[in-house]
Order: structure tokens, then sequence, then C-alpha cells
């Protein structure tokens, strides 16, 4: 047998394996999209399109256009809060000794190996408990629960000791501990901050189970598309999924490109 | 007299139940290079973080141009540090890192222009303003990194083993730099090292640091010469210490009883007292010399070329010490030739500690 055939035909279990392992993950995303453009009434085969009808309806729908922006505003407010929060304590934890700051620390990372629907069982009794009404001010503050250690997490762990000297090296040129924080630390930071930034913003776009519990009349988009899904199939289900994961996407594309920029000297 | 422009008063430093720092006592004279040399672990960093506001002393004072700051931060001392790994900003152009302490002061804008480019000049890097920390190589960092800490005019400049990362070329070259920068500012100067040639080499006053005391204090020559201690006799270059006791005391000087023989050597020290010879490697000769005595045949262990002498090993005859010498160019010794050692008495120095 020629060498080449056998070089190919020695890949091809290799190309199968990994056809199957993408297509596994892949397919469903695949499908959901490509039925956004179905021409008819269901998301089902066969295939008759492509038509942006769906994606016009979408638009066009006053409840979905709110819960877009219900979504956008619980996202970058809660992040950001989030990112303020966890630098903040990131910076105490790494810079100072604090008593039982090993206790603190643990106690800061421990939410993320809990689950959001533990958490927001949490949420829902205690702002019950507190009279708190159900809002996306709830909302926000579960997504700050979740975001937060995630935020920590990272921004400690760039914290390191040259980092520390440079801070050391900024005071004992004359600057306050705010022009420390805000002229050193914060810009030598900037990538792990906009990276815990941008993970928070997927994490709350995406977030359905903590959004549905504590939330009411004002909804966020997954929660928003979960209520049209009690109502049966339609390919505007599909459309507004496809607009999620494509903001998702592109969030995770930003992210990737401004940290990998800034790996490079 | 004039007011010394660093005086530490019986500073104490403990970590825990580690003793850092003891009886820390020194002053330090006005416009004067002083360098803090000891082996790591020594105390000398810690000292030096102490002058510099980042570490508080367990007990003692420190005091600048006579006013105590002990409890002033490091931002409102008036000094300011070169670091080891020089920690400048990497987020801003070379520039920005050296008008950073003039910005803190609120030194008004086209001031901040002038000195920063004046600090450049002086460091030799004023055509490099404007670019970003990662395209310097080492020696220039360390040159921006002392612009930086000179442009602010402090009555004090830390140097804490800012050449320690540079190749020996460059390290030699920067030391005469630095030498001439202090004159030139007539700043007073504190540069850790645990290098003793660069100590010698730049000092007008080296302060030997050993288990977190002082060994010993003074001008390069009489540290290197007339060492104070067996710890700086030995740290100070290489060195013979012959071990003995105090049999005599005569005028001005004292009989040591030592394996070699009885040596009067000057000093005081009580009779009976333990005490050392030290006899520098480049005091032994081979062969006798007007005022030398003779310490005995010695048969040459090992010799080694290092350019401008021969350094060797010889194995005393009468006592079985090796004793280390240090020959001039010219003469070739080779293992297991014997020679007569001679020194000058005039060279023993007693050593009490």
């Amino acid at each position: 047998m020629p060498r080449p055939l056998l070089t190919v035909l020695r890949a091809l279990p290799v190309w199968a394996y990994v056809a199957l392992l993408y297509g596994f993950i892949f397919l469903p995303v695949g499908v959901l999209v490509l039925f956004s453009f179905q021409g008819s009434r269901v998301p089902v085969p066969p295939f008759n399109g492509p038509s942006l009808q769906w994606y016009e309806a979408v638009f066009a729908d006053p409840r979905m256009m709110d819960a877009l922006t219900n979504s956008v505003v619980v996202a970058l407010a809660s992040s950001l809060l989030s990112v303020v929060l966890g630098f903040l304590a990131a910076y105490a934890l790494a810079r100072h000794r604090l008593p039982f700051g090993g206790l603190l620390q643990g106690f800061l990372t421990a939410p993320l190996t809990v689950s959001y629907l533990i958490i927001a069982m949490g949420l829902l009794i205690t702002f019950n408990q507190l009279g708190v009404p159900k809002s996306l001010l709830t909302v926000g503050i579960g997504h700050v629960v979740i975001n937060l250690p995630l935020c920590f997490a990272i921004l400690y762990s760039q914290m390191g000791e040259h980092q520390a000297n440079v801070e050391r090296a900024a005071r004992d040129l004359g600057a306050h501990e705010w022009q420390v924080l805000a002229l050193i630390t914060v810009p030598m930071m900037w990538p792990a901050l906009f990276a815990s930034f941008f993970l928070s913003v997927t994490f709350s776009w995406d977030e359905f189970i903590i959004a549905f519990m504590v939330s009411r009349f004002e909804v966020t988009l997954p929660v928003e598309i979960w209520s049209m899904l009690r109502t049966g199939l339609n390919p505007k289900t599909n459309a507004v999924g496809s607009f999620v994961f494509l903001i998702s996407v592109a969030t995770v594309l930003v992210l990737d490109l401004v940290v990998f920029r800034s790996r490079k000297p | 007299m004039t007011l010394p422009a660093v005086e530490f008063r019986d500073i104490a430093m403990r970590f825990g139940d580690k003793v850092a720092l003891r009886d820390i006592n020194l002053a330090i004279t006005e416009g004067s290079f002083v360098v803090l040399l000891g082996p790591s672990g020594g105390g000398k960093t810690t000292l030096l973080n102490i002058l510099g506001g980042f570490l508080d002393p367990s007990a003692g004072q420190v005091l600048i141009n006579g006013k105590d700051v002990t409890q002033v931060p490091p931002a409102r001392r008036p000094t300011t540090t070169v670091f080891q790994d020089y920690a400048l900003f990497p987020h801003m152009s070379i520039a920005g890192n050296v008008a950073f302490g003039l910005r803190m002061r609120g030194v008004p804008k086209e001031e901040q222009r002038q000195r920063t480019q004046q600090a450049l000049d002086m460091v030799g890097l004023g055509h490099t303003a404007k670019r970003r920390i990662h395209e310097l190589s080492g020696g220039q960092r360390q040159r921006i990194a002392l612009a930086r800490a000179l442009v602010v005019e402090p009555s004090v400049l830390l140097l804490d083993e800012p050449l320690g990362a540079l190749d020996l070329k460059l390290r030699r070259q920067m030391q005469e730099e630095l030498k001439a920068i202090q004159k030139r500012v007539g700043t007073t100067f504190v540069h850790v090292t645990h290098d003793q040639e660069e100590a010698m080499a730049i000092g007008d006053v080296i302060v030997v640091m050993n288990d977190g005391a002082i060994e010993d204090v003074g001008a390069p020559e009489r540290v290197y010469l007339r060492p104070a201690s067996r710890f700086t006799a030995n740290f100070m270059g290489d060195n013979n210490l012959i071990e003995g006791r105090v049999v005599g005391v005569t005028a001005g000087g004292v009989s040591v009883e030592t394996a070699l023989g009885v040596f009067a050597v000057a000093g005081s020290a009580d009779v009976g007292a333990q005490v050392a010879v030290s006899l520098r490697p480049e005091h032994l000769r081979p062969e006798a010399a007007p005022g030398c005595i003779a310490l005995g045949t010695a048969e040459v262990a090992e010799s080694g070329f290092f350019g401008t002498h021969h350094q060797a090993t010889a194995r005393l005859a009468n006592a079985g010490t090796l004793m280390k010498l240090r020959l001039p160019q010219k003469r070739l010794v080779r293992p297991g030739e014997t020679v007569t050692l001679h020194a000058d008495p005039a060279d023993m120095v007693l050593i009490t500690r």
C-alpha cells in the first residue's frame, strides 16, 4: 500500500473521534441556531429558510426588549460591583495581615462550591424574611453573590510579590494609599480586572435559576425565554436563544482578545 | 558639630521569636556613602527597611536630620529607595516613572518636566524619556530607578542591593558611576550589599553586620587592614586567623602564644585572654625580607593563577596549619614545593572579639 494512503487511514479514527466529540458539544447549538432561521412556524425539520422573520418578531416584542434591557443592566451593574468588591477584598487580604485572614478568605471563596439552586433558595428565604420585594435589585444582589467569589479568586491570584514591591516604591516616592491604588495597583491589574468583569458579565447574562426565583415582574432574558418555552416550541425561542448565545460568544471573544494581547510584552 | 544625617538609637527588631536586629547604634554623617555589608540574613536589609519606614522597629528610634521619624510612614520620610528588583512602574513611560515622585509632591508640570529631564541626563538616559520600561536593559532600568529616587532630592538615598542582578562587568561600571553621582549630588547614600569588593570600591564608611548586630564600622582601609572582630577579619577578603593566648603585656602591645610561636603584636588585651592574630595572605612572603620573622617551612598544597597574582595554600610543617598565600604575578610556586614563610609583625593584627 502506498505510504500516504496508509497515513490517511491511520488518521481516520482520530478524525472520526474529534468529529464525534465536537459534534456532541456543538450539534444542539447548531440546530438551535439553524432553526432560528426557519421559514415555517415550527422549529423542526425540514428546514425551509433562511428567513429573518423570527428575529424581527423578537425585536418587535416589547416584553423581549424589556427583558433584554433588564439583562444588560443586571449583568453590567452586578459585574461592576463584584469586581470592585472582589478587588478591595483581594487587596486587603493580599497586602495586609488580617486577624483570621485565612478564614475570611475561605468564606469569600466558599460560595463557588455551592450550587446556584441552593444560593437561590437561600436568597429567596432571606429576602422574604427581611421583607425585601422581589425585583431586578434582588436579582442583581444574587448575581453579586455568585460572581464576587470568582472575581476575588481571579484578582487575589494576580496580586504577586513583585507588584507589592512596585506599590512600595510608589509609597516611598510619596504616594498616599488611594494614589497607590488608583495610579499603580489598578493600572497594573488591568488585564485581571477586565477578565473578571467580562467573566462575571457572561455568567450573569446566562444565569437562570437565581434570576427566576428572586424576580417577579421585571425579568431577565433567560427567565423570559423560559416562560416562552412553556407555551410550546417556536422558532422565536430559537431566535432569542441564538441571540443570547451570540452575546456570550462575543463577550468571551473580547475577553480572550484583551487578555491575550496583554500577555505579550 | 553638625547633626548626623541618620541616627539609629538602640534599634532592635524581632519577627516572632526570631531576633533580626539587636543593639543597633549608628550615626551616619551627612553626604557620606555608607555601605551596610554582611552575609544574607545578617540584618542589613532589615535595617534599611527600618530607615525607609517599611518596617517598624520593635524597639529604639530612627532620627533623620535630628528629627525622630520612627513613626513616620515612608511617603512622608525624606528618604527614597532604589529597590533590588528596581520596582519600576511597568505601565508608565520612563519620564512618567521619573516624574512620579514630583507629581506626588505637587510640583508644577513645567518644573516636573525640567527636573525629570535633568535626572535622566544625569544617568545618561536623557534620550529615552518617551520609551517604555520593557524596552530597557537591566543596567538601564537600574539607572532609571536611580533617577526616579534622586529627582525628588531626598535627604538620604537608600539602595537595596541595586547591583545584584547585573553581570560582573556592568556591576563594576555601575559602582564607579554610583560613586561619581553620589559625589556630584552630595546626598547621603546608604547602600546594602553582600559583596565586600563592592563595599570597598564605593563606600566612604563600611558597616559590617552579622547575625543582627554591627560587627565593625569604619573606612574601608581601616576595616580591611585592622578588622575589629574575627567575623570582620574573615568576611572582608581572605585571611589567616591564628588562634592564641595572651602571655604577656608590653608597652603598646601584647605577646601572643600560638601554635606557630610567640608573636609580639600591637594592641591591648589581658594576660590569659583567648585572642587571634590576623595575617592577610598578601602579607605572607615566601622569602626573608628586612624586618620580617620566619614562621616556619611549609609545603605548597595547591596554587592557581589569578591574572594579577598567584593564590596558593601551604601547610606549615611545625603546626600543621593550612595558610593562604597571595604571591606576586611572577613568583610561581608549584604544589609539593617547600617554602619558608615570613611575615612582618607590623602586619599582624590582634583580634580580641
